[in-house]
């Protein structure tokens, strides 16, 4: 069965009619988008075929034209049902370790915005952890409305074991589902004592290299895999000499803390190591809290592109408001202000129009892989971080 | 009385209802967990444990989980038995004041303790840079780890011992000496007998306590795998893994460990109480 519903004046989607679950709303499914709304008309035998209008979508592209939808949806949701509206959303994101200034300023960031629009307030939860601990809270039952981790591994992980997100989760949004990405890079002492430029360097006799387990921590597998794939470019694909070099890389390991944070304090309070294998993000933040005469930030000539993506938990969304604006909140992370304060707390995103040209001229360029030129994470995961991985097998000799 | 037989007559009524509310809160609070614990074990098979727990890495954090809670808890035998003796024995100003401080490792949340420890231990930390000067490193090595379990095992000690030695009388320690005992012939004959039952009971607690350790420790060791990482850290990363078996089989071992010598401490202590004519 068809249906156009209407948002707002302006903007009407057609769609197939999934489900009717409320106060004459109906769910359809377009060919751009699932959406909640009210009907044009009432049901499918009068519709227009012929004249599908979406007349945001036809001028301002794909992603303008879902926040003008949305826009439009919050308003008429607004005035259709003002009981409704007065109730309060609450939203609950389970994020990793380095994003909380970042989520911090978002979610007030966001709320202007939402209220602006004529929306009742969401109050927004954060939870913060070691990527992989978060997920598997998730899995074990944790009640997040939106997931913004580390590792689409571990988004895999809780779509695999409790079927609350789907399969294709990260083709929903634009980007891998990722609205912002970072890097690897080394954190230093001020001047570079021991003189480490590159990978190789952090091998050398005397060398302390500070990470956080890649059992535990995202990012520390993100730095693992930076690692070998400098080894690899090396040593021309020579597997055997890029393990030893892991292997003597983790033996000047010290400290391995369960996530990325506690390695932070580690290096920059508690004095130990000459060098963090850290987020970029999170050296910049480092530099930022401790002064910038207290470290020094190295680019290696390989790092990794990093994507922490994001999604909605959809099987604990317990509302049609909660679903809008939860779905509003992580598409709101792609709108020019939302990307502009990304760069602001140093991570690099996509649209860069609206952000300050000092907080983008502090990235500089470098080789940069994706999980793709490792394979994948479902082929990264068993054979560098599994149980009898190459990871543990550094350990075993 | 016939129904009754499977106990001893008591003057007391209400056994029923109280031994049915110890039986059920006990199956709810201790014997569920452990029993699901250990039902999940007989599920996974003993072939398959004994192939979880039996590698290297599992062993040299049983081994470490073990060996730090044995150390950390024979040093808070011996001080705990002189801090308590000291608070009972003497009278000095601020006794209560030190009294009290013994509890705080009971009510600080144990990652504040593993926190203020490696704050402390660090190398560049108050105690941790006079200590490197040594070429003593605390903070990220084993002997941080012992700092710890010291730290959070100690009031076990002195609060099972020091009601004993309240008990005690000192008269029995006169006639020793007008018999012609020496001190320390008083001390080892006299005295330390009669606190042994309570001596093992603290040092049982302490130990027990210290072995499952995870919130103080993880902070002060560096959690290098086979060095310096604890049997409760490994769990928590086979979790990590999503590898739940993995990590009911570390928790299975270290639970009949922890049995094994629990039941060892009993057996002496009710050795210690016969020769001593308590029971």
């Amino acid at each position: 069965m068809l249906s156009i519903i209407e948002f707002g004046k302006d903007v009407q989607a057609p769609g197939t009619v999934m489900k009717r679950p409320c106060h004459g709303q109906v769910k359809i499914e377009g060919e751009v988008l699932r959406s909640f709304g009210k009907p044009v008309t009432a049901s499918g035998a009068s519709v227009p075929l012929a004249n599908p209008v979406i007349r945001a979508l036809s001028s301002g592209g794909l992603r303008s034209g879902l926040v003008a939808i949305f826009t439009a949806l919050g308003l008429s949701a607004g005035a259709a049902s003002p009981a409704r509206a007065q109730d309060s959303v609450e939203i609950l994101n389970v994020s990793y370790d380095p994003t909380r200034e970042l989520y911090r300023e978002y979610n007030d960031l966001f709320n202007d915005w939402w209220t602006a629009q004529g929306n009742p307030a969401v109050s927004v939860n954060q939870s913060h952890g070691g990527s992989g601990g978060q997920a598997r809270a998730v899995i074990d039952g944790l009640d997040a409305t939106v997931v913004t981790l580390a590792l689409s591994a571990d988004i895999d992980a809780i779509s695999e074991r409790t079927g609350k997100i789907p399969a294709d989760w990260q083709s929903r949004l634009e980007h891998n589902s990722s609205p912002y990405t970072s890097t690897i890079v080394f954190l230093v002492r001020e001047g570079n004592p021991k003189g480490l430029s590159d990978w190789g360097d952090l091998v050398k006799d005397g060398v302390q290299v500070i990470t956080p387990n890649p059992k535990t921590s995202g990012g520390a597998r993100w730095n693992f895999l930076a690692a070998w794939a400098w080894a690899l470019e090396e040593y021309d694909g020579d597997e055997d000499k890029a393990r030893d070099y892991v292997t003597a890389l983790f033996r000047n390991v010290p400290v391995l803390d369960s996530g990325a944070r506690g390695s932070t304090t580690t290096f920059t309070q508690r004095g130990i190591g000459d060098v963090l294998l850290a987020w970029e993000n999170e050296a910049f933040l480092a530099l930022q809290e401790q002064g910038e005469d207290a470290f020094d930030i190295v680019v290696p000539s390989v790092s990794v592109l990093a994507e922490p993506p994001v999604t909605l938990v959809d099987g604990n969304i317990t509302s049609d408001a909660q679903r809008v604006a939860a779905q509003a909140y992580l598409e709101y992370l792609y709108s020019p202000e939302a990307q502009a304060l990304a760069v602001k707390h140093f991570y690099r995103a996509w649209d860069t129009s609206a952000a300050a040209p000092e907080d983008i001229a502090r990235f500089p360029d470098l080789k940069r892989l994706t999980i793709a030129d490792f394979g994948g994470w479902a082929k990264v995961q068993p054979a560098f971080f599994g149980d009898g991985g190459l990871f543990d097998q550094i350990y075993e000799e | 009385m016939r129904a009754n037989t499977w106990r001893s007559p008591s003057p007391m009524p209400g056994f029923g209802l109280s031994f049915g509310i110890m039986l059920a809160v006990l199956s709810i609070v201790v014997l569920l967990p452990i029993g699901a614990l250990l039902g999940r074990g007989i599920a996974i098979g003993p072939a398959d444990l004994w192939d979880m727990v039996n590698s290297r890495r599992v062993w040299a954090a049983l081994g470490l989980s073990f060996r730090s809670a044995l150390v950390a808890s024979i040093f808070n035998l011996v001080f705990g038995l002189i801090l308590a003796w000291v608070l009972v024995r003497y009278r000095f100003w601020g006794r209560r004041f030190i009294d009290a401080a013994v509890d705080l490792p009971f009510a600080l949340p144990t990652a504040v303790a593993g926190i203020a420890l490696t704050a402390l231990y660090a190398p560049n930390g108050v105690f941790g840079q006079a200590l490197a000067q040594l070429g003593i490193q605390v903070a990220y090595t084993e002997l941080g780890i012992w700092m710890a379990l010291i730290f959070i095992g100690l009031p076990f000690v002195v609060r099972t011992v020091q009601p004993v030695i309240e008990e005690l009388e000192s008269e029995l320690e006169e006639a020793s000496a007008t018999l012609g005992a020496a001190r320390i012939y008083t001390l080892r004959r006299v005295i330390l007998p009669t606190l042994t039952p309570a001596l093992l009971t603290g040092f049982a607690l302490a130990m027990a306590r210290s072995v499952g350790e995870y919130g103080s420790v993880i902070f002060i060791a560096g959690n290098i795998p086979n060095l310096t990482e604890i049997a409760p850290l490994l769990i928590v990363i086979r979790l990590e893994e999503y590898n739940y078996d993995a990590a009911a089989a570390i928790g299975i071992a270290m639970l009949l460990i922890s049995f094994a010598m629990l039941l060892a401490i009993n057996i002496i202590q009710i050795w210690s109480r016969r020769r001593i004519g308590l029971v």
